[in-house]
């Protein structure tokens, strides 16, 4: 083959599909015989339930039934695992947080369900939430995904005590909600005990295996169905509520249900990113060498669950720091789950260390990005190990000079254009990168056709496209001529499609089952047997890797920013990504862009606002909860330094999904603090923090 | 107390994509769960239910409107195009053809209101600097972050034409 197809931009090749709209999500299914069903949420965020009045609902026309934790299947909502997640499935009259189901009703048409909805009335007997961050009851996490919650290495406390220069600071991050535009949604149906699901999800095998344990049949009777899934960023890949609530209804209906949750229940039992607030000590010699750092996180978590955003991660791994201590505190309030957010805990860990190295940098009187070269780090600084690969180095030396970097003046508040008050601010981006253990199924018909089958998901990451390039190239066809089939629990198993692993573990999946395929091939004289080849194979990690691996980028920015009004504006970006091999320049791209409007979003716009007296959500839709529109977004310029890396799977692939967030609210903040003068410790940067 | 809503179907003649749909209705039915759960349109999708996502956009006698925001029974008689109807069968507009070059969608989900939206945006005539695109698509949010490939694809189809 003339060209190589691994890393050719080809075009998505579900494109055609998605924009006649002809691509199937699950909000799209429908089956025969199917009833809709809508939830109604609680309206107090802590208390009991006293009485609920359904009579009025189930008078209504079209209404089938109302479902309460009076008459609800009796299932098991609690956890089994530390790390799963406690369900409400209408089996108590205890509420925990804002917008907890109580009643779910059942009806012919989604618009007599959602009227039948409206007409439960529930009367509660509410107590004071704890909201409060600081003064919440709170506890130390044994383990962060399996990681030490603390850890320390040196002596951080007295060499700080000794730095010649040091910044104290604290830096704060919202609660923010995903919302993808594919809300949520369930249909199920049962046949014979058997229950088949169709649901938005990031990971069937997980649904498939909670939904089991709910209802306590063999998870061999559950099969979970994902079609595409309108965006999900970490809020699908746990199995929330509803899904259970609605196989309870069409379990108590025997018929088939749908449900849809609505926009502003999103901002219920849905996870969400914890709002943090992060105390940091960096300490440096007067050349910028850094000799300590230390980093403390509170991040809040639910009355029963636990959830760790888990931002020491990033200052832990990042420079070479000889003195280093984090730890992390859980504060309990009265909220649903937190959960993953692209790039859980380096997102929102960067923006506190990328800011103190900038404060850093103006005591130091040093470039910012000649701080972060003094500290650059050969080694993992915290396990020791080497690098599977890492061309940070580059990624500074390449944006820095398409950015034209070396314009900037170290004066803040010096620049105007039009009235403009400009700034320039940069940061460092990191996220680790891991694999987790996934199977394929490769069949070759007789006609050379190469079907892959793997139970993963499809989410927009331009999986169907890059394993059909990654196949074909090894087995030498037309890239065409390779389908890949997801979103089923009857296709081999694959991992949490979360954690920017996917590629890296059903990508590598696919590299051995095609080479194995390739050398089963040779053997038979390059032809395909009578019948076709079909064969399964799982791929997994080492239990222990030689090599720490990880992604890094570096991110440049510069914002206008109205004098009068406080309003930002990020008119220029530029980010380079170092990133292992790259499947497809054209999704990949996409996806760094991606990552830098979250960024921008993060660091300008997104905040879910509490009433803390009531502890209810008061920006519950599109409107008020902001995400950026097209008009608030620049073209970013992107830059993909690319690596071969052999050692860190067998796809030679890092996670590309998540790094571009991280750094990118940090380096917002930084160039604010360049164009105006004031640092903002406390996201998002919104234009009455700037007016001073 | 509420007063009970009418319930009462009737049967109204929906165009749509150039064909007559008769549909029988409620009268509290919006235009987009009317194409998505009565004819089976699903290509239009739901985000918000509330006008706030763009997500559901659709055509009405050439302009673009959000479909949640509308009830069916006032459409009687409109032209309504939704994405299913914006090219030829089997064939693409030039807007759906330029969305798949410029990756202009990575889930998706809001790329149907995406490409309606645009195809109204063209007939509108906006101007051709980016700016002023980026402003007339304000209204289709899209969360994966694909806004400037979409604002690339328009601008190809723009200076095309």
């Amino acid at each position: 083959m003339s060209q190589p197809l691994i890393g050719a931009p080809l075009d998505r090749v579900e494109g055609p599909l998605k924009v006649r709209g002809e691509a199937k999500y699950t909000i799209d299914i429908s089956v025969d015989d199917m009833l809709h069903a809508v939830v109604v949420p609680s309206t107090i965020a802590r208390g009991r339930i006293v009485e609920i009045d359904d009579a009025a609902a189930r008078g209504a026309a079209g209404v089938v039934a109302v479902m309460t934790h009076h008459n609800a299947p009796r299932v098991n909502q609690a956890r089994e695992t530390p790390h799963d997640t406690n369900l409400f499935l209408l089996q108590r009259d205890a509420i925990e947080f804002d917008r907890q189901p109580v009643a779910l009703v059942i009806a012919t048409s989604f618009e007599a369900a959602t009227y039948g909805a409206s007409l439960v009335r529930a009367r509660y007997e509410p107590e004071p939430p704890e909201m409060q961050l600081d003064s919440a009851p709170r506890y130390v996490p044994e383990d962060i995904f399996g990681e030490p919650a603390k850890h320390r290495r040196g002596d951080p406390a007295r060499a700080l005590a000794n730095a010649p220069v040091a910044v104290h600071q604290t830096y704060r991050t919202p609660t923010e909600h995903h919302n993808p535009i594919e809300t949520h949604n369930t249909v199920a149906q049962w046949r014979n005990g058997d229950l088949t699901l169709h649901d938005s999800s990031q990971w069937a095998f997980g649904v498939r295996r909670r939904i089991a344990a709910v209802f306590g049949i063999d998870p061999e009777r559950v099969r979970v169905i994902v079609p595409y899934v309108g965006g999900a960023f970490g809020s699908k890949g746990t199995m929330w509520s509803h899904v259970a609530l609605t196989a309870m209804a069409a379990k108590l209906v025997d018929r088939p249900v749908k449900l849809v949750v609505t926009r502003a229940q999103m901002f219920g039992w849905i996870g969400h990113r914890p709002q943090t607030e992060q105390r940091i000590s960096v300490g440096s010699e007067r050349d910028g060498r850094l000799v300590a750092v230390t980093h403390d996180v509170l991040s809040e978590t639910s009355l029963h669950d636990e959830f760790v955003e888990a931002c020491g991660v990033f200052s832990r791994d990042l420079y070479a720091v000889p003195n280093y201590a984090m730890s992390h505190a859980l504060p309990r309030l009265n909220i649903s789950k937190p959960t993953y957010q692209r790039s859980p805990g380096e997102s929102t860990g960067s923006f506190a260390l990328e800011s103190a190295l900038d404060e850093l940098s103006y005591e130091l009187g040093l470039d910012p990005l000649e701080l972060r070269l003094r500290n650059y780090a050969q080694r993992d600084p915290n396990s020791g190990k080497p690098y599977s690969s890492k061309h940070l180095r580059e990624c500074y030396v390449q944006a820095a000079q398409r950015f034209d970097w070396s314009r900037r003046t170290p004066q803040v508040r010096a620049t105007r254009r039009d009235g403009m008050l400009v700034g320039l601010g940069m940061a460092t981006s990191s996220r680790s990168t891991f694999r987790s253990a996934a199977s394929v199924r490769v069949q070759q018909h007789e006609d050379g056709r190469v079907v892959i089958g793997c139970g993963t998901i499809e989410q927009g990451c331009g999986s169907p496209t890059v394993y059909a390039q990654l196949a074909a190239e090894i087995l030498e066809i037309p890239y065409e001529r390779v389908q890949f089939e997801f979103g089923d629990t009857r296709l081999p198993a694959a991992p949490l499609a979360a954690g920017s692993q996917t590629s890296g573990s059903v990508g590598s999946a696919i590299v051995v089952a095609a080479t194995q395929l390739r050398e089963r091939l040779a053997r038979n004289g390059g032809r395909v047997p009578p019948g076709g080849i079909s064969f399964e194979i799982e791929e997994k990690p080492e239990e222990e890797e030689p090599y720490a691996t990880q992604g890094f980028g570096a991110g440049f920015v510069e914002v206008e920013v109205d004098p009068d009004l406080g309003e930002v504006r990020v008119v220029r970006y530029v980010g380079a990504f170092d990133s292992g091999r790259i499947l497809n320049a054209k999704t990949a791209r996409s996806q760094f862009v991606g990552g830098v409007v979250w960024g921008i979003s993060m660091a300008l716009f997104e905040k879910t606002r509490y009433d803390r007296r009531n502890g209810r959500v008061m920006n519950a839709d599109l409107a008020e909860y902001l995400v950026p529109t097209n008009a608030d977004i620049p073209n970013p310029e992107i830059i993909m330094i690319e690596e071969d890396d052999p050692h860190i799977n067998p796809a030679h692939v890092k996670g590309i999904g998540e790094v571009s967030i991280t750094g990118a609210a940090a380096a917002i903040a930084n160039a604010v603090y360049h164009a105006t003068g004031v640092r903002v410790r406390e996201l998002p940067i919104t234009p009455e923090k700037l007016l001073t | 107390m509420l007063t009970a809503p009418n319930t009462t179907e009737t049967t109204i003649v929906l165009n749509v994509n150039g064909a007559e749909h008769p549909v029988a209705v409620e009268p509290r039915v919006t235009l987009l769960d009317a194409l998505r759960d009565r004819l089976g349109l699903t290509g239009t999708k739901k985000g918000c239910d509330h006008g706030q996502c763009g997500a559901c956009t659709v055509m009405v006698n050439g302009r673009r409107i959000d479909s949640c925001l509308t009830l069916a029974m006032m459409h009687e008689g409109d032209r309504i195009v939704t994405i299913e109807g914006i090219a030829a069968e089997g064939a693409l507009h030039p807007v759906q053809a330029a969305f798949i070059k410029h990756d202009g969608f990575q889930c998706g989900y809001c790329t149907p209101g995406q490409i309606v939206s645009a195809v109204a945006l063209l007939a509108e005539g906006v101007a051709a600097e980016r700016g002023a695109v980026q402003k007339a698509m304000s209204g289709n949010l899209c969360r994966c972050g694909c806004y400037p490939h979409i604002v690339d694809a328009i601008l190809e189809v723009r200076g095309e034409r």
